[in-house]
């Protein structure tokens, strides 16, 4: 990175930074206001305020009906162990889950965990575009079935699905429904009050609020028991005194979402367009993943075929530029994404799939300067890959490179 | 922390008619300290008409049953003893410009005070019939006993008839665990067990969404802007209907309404008025915003935004 090019950021599926007014608004809350919300005197009743108003700041981004079904967390995978463990709990005769071979690991480790203690997991699984058969689905749901978590948009590939409809056949079935939210909430338009949807985890810091804080949206009237027990913070269902100045910061983040959502909508969506038709344009062999017609506005995640994407990033890297290769989770493993293994990348693909992931605070120029960035890369580590000749990919890369081991 | 109204803290602050009344010829009390509330009323009454001409109270309780005994004694003063018994605990909440569901139970025990003393000067014997338990539900202020007893006596079986017959459960819901509870041990005790319906509730009615025709839909559609119409063409703009695509209705503004300050505002009302005529949720987007998701201009694709 040279000290005249400004970095660029265009990883904002794997965190954001924390808006500056969201900033502002937390900063009394570490300093005059760090009274405890639940104490009688002025201290304790000014925070409490505050974060009342933020429960009104996070129900009218997601549409709830009631502010009561708003639970402040940790995050967003404490969200979404709440929401499974709570269904379980509730239906001990329940064996079964639904859920899809695609979800973050907040969602698939638990649910591999809750396959060793005895229950069996259904993982739905996706076409090459990333989309899910419903007619399986529908077939999967029965009074044996204590809970569907089925994601609303793909942190890898940004890939949406259908979760109202899927909830909609989950609620006619009696069976509860959960979305893992985290990428879609202030990215494209919610309205839980005219969904079917009974509960719903998002994560602030994916959406310009600070780590460590996040929401279970809890339907009225869902069955319902708490992970954490204790005080009666968030009316007895999730315990621990509040993190009030990261709640105060997640109200302002949600408003600011919600005014911005047309923003991401339209500029935003043209930007990403731009970029991804610029690389399309001009480095051969690549291709999108995920289902392009039905996907978070800010998302974008092309294969490189014939090369390996740490090395794409690295070298993005030294330009300034900050992408991701799937999930920053799986990062540290040699296999590719489980989200591509599930899409049937094949392998020479699959190493190489970039994940480009905007937000508002990008700019067309950054866009134009990584689609002049990246086609020298790729072609500059084509040159070292075995699957890949003068002028184009090995016919049969399985014969063509087929090392011996000692 | 409660959030008390500004009367409430007024007559906590400064309490009416706290004491007893000297030469009381009416007490009731009610509470006990075990259960952190009690309170003493002491009443005047004029034998001959049975009027309240002093009225004087001594709690051991909360912010709110202090309040709540100081409005009591206002309330009744200078009423007849049946006129007194007239008033109800929402009354006391009520001259108190409300008191937080979680305290509603302190106006009760002021009701129930002016009860025993009126029975007292009667000669009558008042039997103390609400024997309070722990709080289970907070936006009703319903206790154990009271949904105990209420299952008992109409042979309660599910969590939505507690709510039809005590009100508890009926707001946020956060008490159902509780109720759930209470209804697996009465029920229990006489042999059964508490079978929950599913996790999931039905859909309320009106989240149920009608599935019209695309061509009702449109007219419905259609119909709003017509009605807006007016009003935009006396500002010399206009709007048209362009598509209409699942639950994106895409339109276009003319005239001054185009990128004028007010083209969002406008948007955002028509949008609640459409989605309010289909009965769904849809949103209302320029058709200029759809030609350019697939127009990859990027002169245009920047707009500053916070
Ligand atoms: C889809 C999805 N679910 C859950 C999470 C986890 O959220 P958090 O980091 O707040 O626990 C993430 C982010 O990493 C995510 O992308
Ligand atoms: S506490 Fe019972 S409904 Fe809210």
């Amino acid at each position: 990175m040279t000290a005249t090019t400004p970095a660029i950021y265009f990883d904002n599926n794997a965190t954001t930074q924390v808006a500056p007014e969201v900033v502002a608004a937390m900063l009394p809350y570490f300093s005059e206001q760090f009274g405890n919300p639940s104490s009688l005197h002025q201290f304790g009743n000014r925070v409490g305020q505050a974060i009342q108003h933020a429960r009104t700041q996070v129900q009218a981004l997601l549409g709830a009906e009631h502010d009561s079904e708003i639970i402040f967390t940790s995050c967003g995978t404490e969200s979404d162990t709440t929401a499974m463990l709570s269904a379980l709990k509730v239906q001990p005769e329940r064996r079964e889950i639904i859920t899809t071979a695609v979800e973050h690991p907040a969602v698939l480790a638990l649910c591999q965990q809750l396959a060793k203690e005895g229950y069996t997991v259904h993982y739905l699984p996706v076409d090459q575009r990333g989309r899910l058969d419903l007619a399986t689905y529908a077939q999967l749901l029965s009074e044996r079935v204590a809970v569907v978590s089925v994601m609303w948009a793909n942190n890898e590939t940004g890939t949406l699905f259908p979760v109202e409809r899927m909830a909609e056949l989950a609620k006619a079935a009696g069976v509860l429904f959960h979305t893992d939210a985290v990428q879609a909430v202030g990215k494209i338009p919610l309205d839980l009050k005219y969904s079917a949807i009974d509960m719903l985890s998002l994560s602030g810091h994916k959406l310009h609020a600070p780590k460590g804080i996040g929401v279970l949206y809890l339907r009225r009237n869902t069955r319902f028991r708490p992970l954490l027990r204790g005080g009666h913070q968030e009316r007895g269902r999730r315990a621990g005194t509040e993190n009030s100045a990261a709640i105060v910061a997640l109200g302002t983040a949600c408003a600011m979402a919600l005014d911005a959502l047309e923003h991401e909508q339209t500029a935003v969506r043209a930007l990403r367009d731009r970029l991804e038709q610029g690389l399309l344009a001009a480095v051969p062999n690549c291709f999108v993943t995920g289902d392009p017609d039905h996907r978070l506005p800010n998302t974008c995640n092309i294969a490189f075929e014939y090369i390996e994407g740490e090395a794409i990033l690295l070298l993005l890297n030294k330009l300034g530029i900050a992408a991701s290769s799937g999930s920053a989770c799986t990062s540290g493993s040699l296999e590719p994404s489980h989200v591509m293994r599930a899409m049937g990348i094949p392998y020479t693909a699959a190493h190489g799939t970039i994940r480009f992931s905007l937000s508002r605070y990008n700019t067309a120029e950054e866009v134009e300067r990584v689609i002049e960035a990246v086609p020298p890369i790729v072609a500059q580590l084509r040159r070292l890959s075995p699957y890949w000749g003068e002028t184009g990919p090995i016919v049969d890369p399985q014969q063509a490179f087929a090392p011996t081991y000692a | 922390m409660w959030d008390y109204s500004e009367t409430v803290q007024e007559h906590f602050f400064s309490p009416r008619n706290a004491g007893a009344v000297k030469d009381a010829n009416a007490v009731g009390e009610v509470g006990s300290l075990s259960c952190g509330d009690a309170l003493r009323l002491t009443l005047k009454v004029d034998p001959a008409t049975d009027t309240i001409l002093a009225a004087g109270f001594q709690t051991f309780g909360c912010g709110s049953a202090i309040a709540s005994s100081s409005a009591l004694t206002e309330i009744i003063t200078g009423m007849t003893l049946d006129q007194a018994l007239q008033v109800s605990n929402q009354d006391i909440a009520d001259y108190l410009d409300g008191l937080p569901p979680e305290k509603m139970h302190c106006s009760v025990m002021g009701r129930e005070a002016l009860q025993a003393a009126v029975a007292n000067y009667r000669g009558e014997v008042w039997s103390d019939n609400h024997e309070e338990g722990a709080l289970v539900c907070k936006c009703f202020a319903v206790d154990e006993k009271l949904i105990e007893n209420t299952i008992r006596a109409n042979n309660l079986k599910t969590v939505e008839e507690v709510v039809n017959y005590t009100k508890a459960g009926g707001g946020c819901s956060a008490c159902h665990e509780g109720v759930e509870e209470i209804l697996s041990r009465v029920l229990g005790e006489s042999g059964h067990s508490f079978a929950p319906s599913a996790g999931t509730t039905p859909l309320p009615v009106k989240a149920g969404r009608p599935r019209l025709t695309t061509v009702e839909r449109i007219r419905r559609i259609e119909t709003v802007l017509d009605s807006v119409r007016p009003t935009l063409q006396r500002d010399h703009g206009d709007i048209e209907l362009v598509d209409v695509e699942g639950r994106q209705v895409y339109v276009k503004l003319r005239g001054a309404c185009v990128g004028c300050q007010m083209a969002a505002v406008t948007l955002d009302g028509i949008q609640t008025q459409i989605s309010e005529a289909l009965g769904e949720f849809v949103r209302v987007i320029p058709a200029e915003a759809r030609a350019r998701h697939s127009a990859s201009a990027a002169s245009e694709s920047h707009v500053a935004c916070a």
